[in-house]
């Protein structure tokens, strides 16, 4: 997937056989995209190092059945995501969330803000208080958009791969990630409007 | 944007646009549109801008290294912990 870290050259029958050295080598190629996408995910440290042992546990203990349809990253991606989305559906059953009861989960949002901030200069673009509001804008987003938007424009998967770790049709994955850069655009033309206006700029 | 009905019917495509991946015909039409509304070129050029930070913020996230010890712990490949 990420072809620049994560080359598959792996022995799928060592691994399958339980070789240790080979489950560490594919544990250190992988440990870094998988945490990325369940901080991205999450936005919350402790979730995402738990997501992160977890779907190495998990792909431990299945290796076995691990049948080479797939890629091995796709695999890995598509336990990260599960656990991911089970973590979040158990947070919710906790919060009792009313946050998307009015809207369709990836319903289109029409653009209202319409603010030329793309002059900003870069520091104030990608200040650490900009970051934040960039990382707290996704997980406002709801779950459907999210792991779209995380896995495709975040992750650097494609299209196809992102459909076949969610199992959706490529339409599909761009519909929602249509959807999602829509509302991330207006979440931030808000937020980055006001620092125009703030600098005098409008 | 909210009074043109070409504005609103094109805005499913800009996502696929700015990836490069939308049809000839459905291009062209939404060059000529953008060549005349300012607003939409207000919108692609911001969410343009919007997956460029994104992608770029993705770059920033370091893994802590107790994080990575931790993970290879409860592994038990402690042994393979050195790089």
């Amino acid at each position: 997937m990420d072809n620049r870290k994560a080359p598959e050259d792996f022995s799928l029958e060592a691994l399958r056989s339980g070789d240790r050295a080979e489950f560490a080598r594919l544990v250190e190629a992988y440990y870094e995209l998988i945490y990325r996408l369940a901080i991205k995910m999450l936005n919350d440290p402790q979730d995402a190092e738990d997501i992160l042992q977890e779907t190495f546990l998990k792909a431990y203990r299945h290796l076995k059945s691990f049948d080479g349809r797939s890629s091995l990253s796709t695999w890995l991606y598509r336990i990260a995501v599960n656990e991911a989305l089970m973590l979040l559906r158990r947070k919710k059953l906790d919060t009792v969330s009313i946050d998307e009861t009015l809207e369709t989960p990836d319903g289109e949002v029409e653009p209202v803000q319409i603010v030329d901030w793309c002059c900003l200069p870069e520091s104030e673009l990608m200040s650490a208080e900009a970051q934040a509001y960039l990382d707290r804008a996704v997980e406002a987003l709801p779950t459907t958009l999210r792991v779209v938007f995380v896995l495709r424009d975040i992750q650097g998967l494609s299209t196809r791969e992102v459909s076949e770790v969610l199992n959706l049709s490529e339409t599909a994955v761009k519909t929602r990630l249509s959807r999602a850069r829509l509302r991330l655009r207006e979440e931030l033309s808000g937020y980055y409007g006001e620092k125009l206006r703030e600098g005098g700029s409008l | 944007m909210s009074d043109h009905g070409e504005c609103r019917h094109l805005l499913g495509s800009l996502s696929e646009y700015l990836d490069g991946t939308l049809e000839a015909e459905l291009c062209s039409e939404l060059e000529k549109h953008l060549a005349e509304c300012e607003n939409c070129r207000v919108v692609v050029d911001s969410l343009q801008k919007t997956i460029y930070l994104y992608r770029a913020t993705a770059e920033n996230v370091a893994v802590p290294d107790e994080v990575r010890v931790r993970l290879f712990r409860c592994l038990n490949l402690d042994d393979y912990l050195e790089k």
